[in-house]
């Protein structure tokens, strides 16, 4: 591709966003970088695009008295600037260093993953605690939209609290197993990671502190579901305390019998599982177990046998 | 590669699983899966079954080996631990006879010379459960056998396979299931 089609690529990248630049303009800043500064063309579009988001924020920043904020079902385009008003839903374990916080934020329409970049050194976001941020942008991965916080996003904590609509799922089924890394567990005290043997893959060695959790299968005798529950959600699901779960494995010298414990009431009952989906997990947020069967359930499997024959 | 998916554990009854004897494996790799192909149209590597703990016995020689039967309304799961099924082991041999339990295992078959093929469990774990887990099974496995029976009716995807080695006679498999839920009605 030459320079004046790349302009123009971008040029139509801009236009999309409501942003009015020249193709001309454009391609004379990628000559110049390429011919002047001896760039490699990939390198000089990044650099042309990334001069022109910037001038385009403060553009709306400046310009904007009133801001319009976008629904998160709304959010169906990629590399698009935009404003929310959220609630954060749930907090997972960054997998790489890079990343500050990862989670899912929520408003009244649905729930969004995010990613907020370690060197945007934004404020961290807490759990439950509703924001306004400005300047995120969209991203979208195997067709699941996600925003992405960084340096230009601004947070602004809201007095309000900022209502979730229930984009959660509900299945239900059979607890068939729960993965090793489930019951007492410890995390680093920095960075929320799992400690194995005392290390944390980010901080080295540190002194962990007490979780629970269970990575536990969810199986209907169609499909398996992995689902993780919180330390709340455990404690519910199992009826032993995080207080209980030391003890235990104190008096035993062994953290296992705390996840063997939780396999002995939890395995092979049905329950009702609602939560949100990741690509990985359902994140639990409630669940009962099933109820009784009911005489009309009874008969109503009897008629369905009786037609078939 | 794609992660290994998990196998889903199947929901079928003691009668059913009694007379399955097609296993089959989906390629020639020494390590693909093996299935059972049962009358209804159930394709099972793992299974789940809930019944009651009717008999338990170590028949181990030199380590532990157990072996034991559930029973459900239609009939009776055999069960076989060994050393590898270490967590199913210590379960059973605390577990009292009889007793409401749950079993998640795998499937084994045995082919004695020149006698029929025998398919057992071989537990991955055992837990005693209520009375109401046991009536949930029976109902959701009665559902289960209905929904196969209903798929082949309408053509699904084992279909030749499983008329051309059973035959296409489905009704046995309905009085079963009409067998077992009966069961759950309380009597007046």
């Amino acid at each position: 591709m030459n320079l004046k089609e790349l302009a123009e690529q971008i040029r139509d990248r801009f236009s999309n966003q409501g942003v009015k630049i020249s193709a001309s303009e454009i391609e004379q800043r990628l000559h110049s970088l390429v011919d002047d500064f001896k760039v490699p063309t990939e390198e000089a579009s990044r650099s042309v695009v990334a001069y022109y988001s910037k001038l385009n924020l403060q553009q709306v920043s400046a310009s904007a008295t009133e801001v319009i904020y976008s629904k998160i079902k709304d959010i169906n385009t990629e590399d698009k600037w935009i404003n929310v008003r959220v609630r954060v839903v749930q907090l997972w374990e960054p997998n790489s260093p890079s990343i500050a916080q990862v989670g899912l934020l929520g408003d009244e329409t649905g729930t969004i993953k995010f990613t907020s970049w370690s060197n945007a050194k934004l404020p961290i976001l807490k759990d439950g605690k509703s924001y306004s941020i400005r300047n995120v942008v969209t991203k979208s991965w195997q067709g699941r939209f996600s925003i992405s916080l960084n340096k230009a996003s601004e947070i602004t904590p809201l007095d309000e609290e900022v209502a979730v609509g229930r984009a959660e799922e509900e299945i239900s089924g059979t607890i068939i197993d729960i993965q090793s890394g489930s019951g007492l567990i410890k995390r680093c005290p920095e960075c929320n990671r799992v400690v194995v043997k005392g290390h944390c893959a980010e901080h080295g060695t540190v002194t962990g502190l007490y979780d629970l959790r269970i990575k536990g299968v969810l199986d209907d005798g169609e499909v398996v579901t992995d689902v993780l529950f919180n330390r709340e959600l455990t404690e519910r699901l199992t009826g032993m305390t995080l207080a209980e779960a030391k003890e235990r494995a104190m008096e035993a010298l062994d953290q296992n019998v705390v996840a063997d414990a939780m396999k002995a009431v939890t395995i092979g009952r049905y329950y009702i599982v609602r939560g949100n989906k990741t690509p990985r997990w359902l994140l639990v947020t409630d669940f009962t177990e099933a109820p009784q069967i009911k005489d009309e359930d009874i008969s109503a499997v009897l008629a369905r046998a009786q037609e078939l024959l | 590669m794609a992660l290994k998916q998990r196998e889903v554990a199947r929901r079928l009854y003691a009668k059913e699983l009694q007379e399955s004897t097609l296993f089959y494996k989906e390629h020639d790799d020494a390590y693909a899966p093996q299935y059972l192909l049962t009358p209804t149209g159930a394709k099972c590597n793992r299974v789940f079954v809930v019944g009651t703990l009717t008999e338990k016995e170590n028949v181990g020689v030199d380590a532990d080996y157990w072996r034991a039967r559930i029973a459900d309304p239609t009939g009776v799961f055999p069960i076989y631990a060994g050393q590898y099924q270490q967590q199913a082991v210590t379960q059973l041999s605390s577990i009292e006879v009889p007793s409401f339990v749950a079993v998640i295992g795998k499937l084994n078959v045995f082919h004695a010379d020149e006698g029929p093929v025998k398919v057992s469990i071989r537990p991955e774990f055992i837990n005693v459960v209520g009375a109401e887990t046991r009536n949930r099974w029976v109902l959701e496995t009665a559902e289960k056998t209905l929904e196969r029976i209903e798929i082949l009716k309408q053509g699904g995807e084992n279909v030749a396979k499983v008329h051309d080695y059973y035959g296409t006679d489905t009704s046995p498999y309905i009085a079963v299931v009409i067998e077992a839920v009966k069961t759950l009605v309380k009597e007046s």
